[in-house]
């Protein structure tokens, strides 16, 4: 441990919260129609998508109209991608002759995207032509990622709803999020990474000749423009099989702050958005303090672990605590791939600079407990924001049943039906993790694709089921997925982890929008102060910590205890 | 369901056409306009134009009179079609027995220094282009011998290479073992 390491790590949690202000200003502005100094350039354009789709801007949508549109819109991003990917041969800019992806590898893939999850079976540079990365991956980044912020807009209108209001219109703010924040983000991020050294070619190889006279075949292609949505969407899918950590996607530290800022920022932007539509914003800096907490915590613990010991190091170079390098780069060293790992995993974003899956286990074990708490600090963009709201009920729920009185959030009656609606949401997750990764652990077509025996088998299964369905991505790569049991299953794990969360979600706004808005009286709990912080973390972990502990125990702790008495030797 | 399919399907062809064509298309432009170093790879060419490689990517280096990179797990080594790690857990047996072989390597050949631990660990990407200063600095006896220099001259090259911290905090200090090869390389010729 270095100060420079602590201070990276403090500075870069910082910025991204920082950022958060002026983005989730901007953001509330985009959704509430307001000018932007974009306008004059956007104005047309957007009106020309209107126009085209045969919609009216103006027709507001109740919850089932908004989310009909919303899984329509995704229903045919997911076709198209399967499409594509099943006819790669057949399409242009595919020098190297990639074939078509098989059934379960593009029904895997084109959920994974469609879903913001990015969950890789594939390796990037020897299976994706260019065509595939641009017209299929690309596109369901900014898709994915509209997806996810529009529900904000729908959350926060349902707050801020005196009787029945509409809850917008979803074509308009999918559009509205994509041309005025999405496209300008990215767009100026790509620039800043072809500067650093991020490759931007239609060339998809280029060959060299070593200086002690091998052969090397460079892969490239126009990666910059795809990394920037990669983080800014929290989407994560790399345009290689070693994603931020390979050099051509994150060449320098500084590419490296870029990406973990982009990857976080826009999480905390949904929040304060949201304060501001809802006219909250004392309140959604509670969330948000709640998730920097968590967030600084996890990081702190992973860095401790990943610069701590390690058997195998100690036992040949005789030096202890030495940084675990295994799987990381030099340029970034412990600690910008251990907050990295907490920021990824906080926030379903799932790219990696180094593999989680030769972290220590309580580094690999506290990425895995971030998804696992449902990747909330402070989440993809927009499932964060509607993930932490539906902690928010539980507190005030949980509060509320201890004083014996009706619980309110931002001035809304929490009655029953959204309780359920919300239980709901939060036992899809571990039904299907569980579920999945009880029947892997013993299923030999399953276990052919585990790479590590013991805990660390369990830890494999259990994270894979995990990421897909927090939707974050990132793996124990030592996993062979590209395989039926495996493509499907986590396909249908990704599925269920988006739309059978979101749903609720929706309805839960529906719900919300047509209560009358109360006043706060004197019994009113008060939903941002350290008190009610407090209560989140105490809520969150609980959650978290009920539903996945025993599994945790049977994976990373009891390895963690291996690892001891391995170093004990 | 019905009445949103034609917004689906006509929303769905235009970010196709916006995200997936003319964003890209737009920055590869632009980049190769205005950053053409960058934009194709940062590739390093010899005083005829062939391609040696890339400043970003590792390449294998065996020979004593150069700079050694970090193990790497990218295909059979070194392998930019297959960008990978061990991903061997920290309690695998396999990790244990590939670090103590190379530890012993490189103790015979440096004896009485310390071996720093990125020089016996498998980089993430397999292509890391980098090595910490104090691997270098395990690897500049080897080097001077079988140059026929000095340690010092060759410590000299090594740590005008050393790339810091960025902005005294951000990453881990560095040398880049493609270009320190190329300085050692106009530095001290080797004798072939």
């Amino acid at each position: 441990m270095t100060w420079q390491g602590w201070a990276e790590i403090a500075l870069t949690i910082a910025l991204s919260v920082a950022l958060a202000w002026p983005l989730g200003a901007y953001l509330a502005r985009v959704f509430q129609g307001g000018r932007t100094w974009l306008d004059p350039l956007l104005k047309p354009v957007e009106a020309l998508f209107y126009r085209s789709a045969g919609i009216d801007e103006h027709k507001s949508q109740g919850w089932l109209g908004y989310t009909g549109a919303l899984l329509a819109f995704n229903a045919a991003g997911f076709f198209l991608l399967y499409f594509i990917l099943r006819i790669q041969g057949l399409l242009p800019l595919n020098p190297l002759k990639f074939a078509g992806f098989s059934p379960h590898l593009a029904f895997n893939t084109a959920i994974s995207f469609v879903t913001n999850t990015n969950w890789q079976s594939y390796s990037g540079e020897s299976a994706l032509s260019n065509f595939s990365q641009m017209f299929g991956l690309v596109v369901q980044n900014f898709a994915s990622a509209a997806t996810g912020i529009v529900v904000v807009a729908v959350v926060a209108r349902a707050f801020a709803a005196h009787k029945g209001e509409g809850l917008g219109n979803f074509w308009r703010d999918l559009t509205r999020v994509t041309l005025y924040l999405l496209l300008p983000f990215s767009i100026v991020m790509a620039i800043a990474l072809v500067i650093q050294g991020v490759p931007q070619t239609l060339t998809q190889h280029v060959d060299a000749t070593t200086l002690e006279g091998a052969k090397q075949t460079l892969a490239m292609g126009p990666i910059a423009s795809q990394e920037a949505i990669k983080q800014i969407g929290t989407n994560g899918g790399g345009f290689f099989n070693a994603n931020s950590s390979h050099p051509y996607e994150n060449p320098t530290p500084i590419t490296n702050l870029i990406a973990m800022v982009a990857m976080n920022c826009l999480g905390f932007a949904c929040v304060i958005a949201f304060g501001i539509i809802v006219g909250a914003r004392k309140e959604a800096r509670a969330l948000v303090a709640a998730m920097v907490i968590l967030l600084s915590a996890a990081a702190a613990i992973i860095y401790g672990a990943e610069t701590g010991a390690v058997p195998a190091l100690q036992h040949a170079l005789h030096v202890a605590p030495a940084p675990n390098l295994e799987g990381k780069e030099v340029r970034f060293g412990a600690a910008a791939t251990s907050v990295f790992a907490a920021m990824t995993t906080g926030a379903s974003c799932g790219a990696i600079n180094g593999w989680h899956e030769s972290f220590t286990p309580m580094g690999g074990g506290i990425a895995l407990f971030l998804i696992q708490l449902g990747e909330i600090l402070p989440g993809g963009v927009g499932s964060g924001l509607y993930g932490i709201i539906v902690m928010a009920l539980f507190s005030v729920f949980i509060a509320g049943l201890m004083v014996g009185r009706t619980p309110e959030y931002l001035g809304k009656k929490v009655d029953a039906r959204e309780i359920k609606f919300a239980m709901l949401a939060v036992l899809i997750l571990p039904l299907f993790i569980k579920g999945f990764a009880a029947v892997a652990a013993v299923l030999p077509l399953a276990l052919k694709g585990v790479s590590a025996s013991g805990p660390h088998g369990l830890t494999e299964i259990l994270y894979a089921y995990s990421s897909a369905a927090g939707n974050n991505g990132s793996a124990f790569a030592g996993l062979t997925a590209n395989a039926p049991w495996w493509d499907t299953t986590l396909g249908i794990t990704m599925a269920m982890g988006r739309f059978a969360y979101l749903v609720p979600v929706m309805a839960i706004a529906g719900a919300l929008a047509v209560k009358p808005k109360l006043t706060p009286t004197a019994g009113t709990l008060p939903t941002d102060n350290g008190l009610f912080i407090g209560l989140l973390i105490g809520v969150i972990l609980i959650l978290g910590g009920l539903q996945f502990f025993p599994a945790m125990a049977l994976g990373p702790i009891v390895e963690h205890f291996q690892m001891l008495q391995a170093l004990a030797r | 369901m019905l009445t949103h399919l034609r917004p689906a399907i006509v929303m769905i062809a235009l970010f196709t056409l916006l995200t997936g064509l003319l964003y890209p298309l737009a920055m590869t432009g632009f980049a190769q306009v205005l950053l053409s170093g960058p934009a194709n790879g940062s590739l390093l060419r010899d005083g005829a134009g062939h391609v040696m490689g890339s400043a970003l990517i590792a390449q294998d280096f065996a020979k004593p009179q150069y700079l050694h990179p970090r193990p790497s797990a990218a295909g059979n080594g070194y392998d930019p079609t297959a960008s990978g790690g061990s991903n061997y857990g920290p309690l695998d047996p396999k990790l244990a027995q590939r670090i103590a072989g190379d530890a012993a390597t490189l103790s015979k050949e440096a004896p009485g220094y310390r071996i720093p631990v990125d020089a016996v660990t498998a980089s993430a990407s397999g292509l890391d282009p980098d090595i910490s200063p104090e691997n270098a600095r395990l690897q500049a006896p080897r080097i001077a011998a079988a140059r026929k220099s000095t340690v010092p001259d060759v410590q000299t090259v090594l740590d005008r290479l050393t790339k810091g911290r960025a902005l005294l905090i951000f990453g881990e200090p560095r040398v880049n073992v493609l270009e320190a090869n190329l300085a050692l390389d106009q530095a001290a010729p080797a004798r072939k």
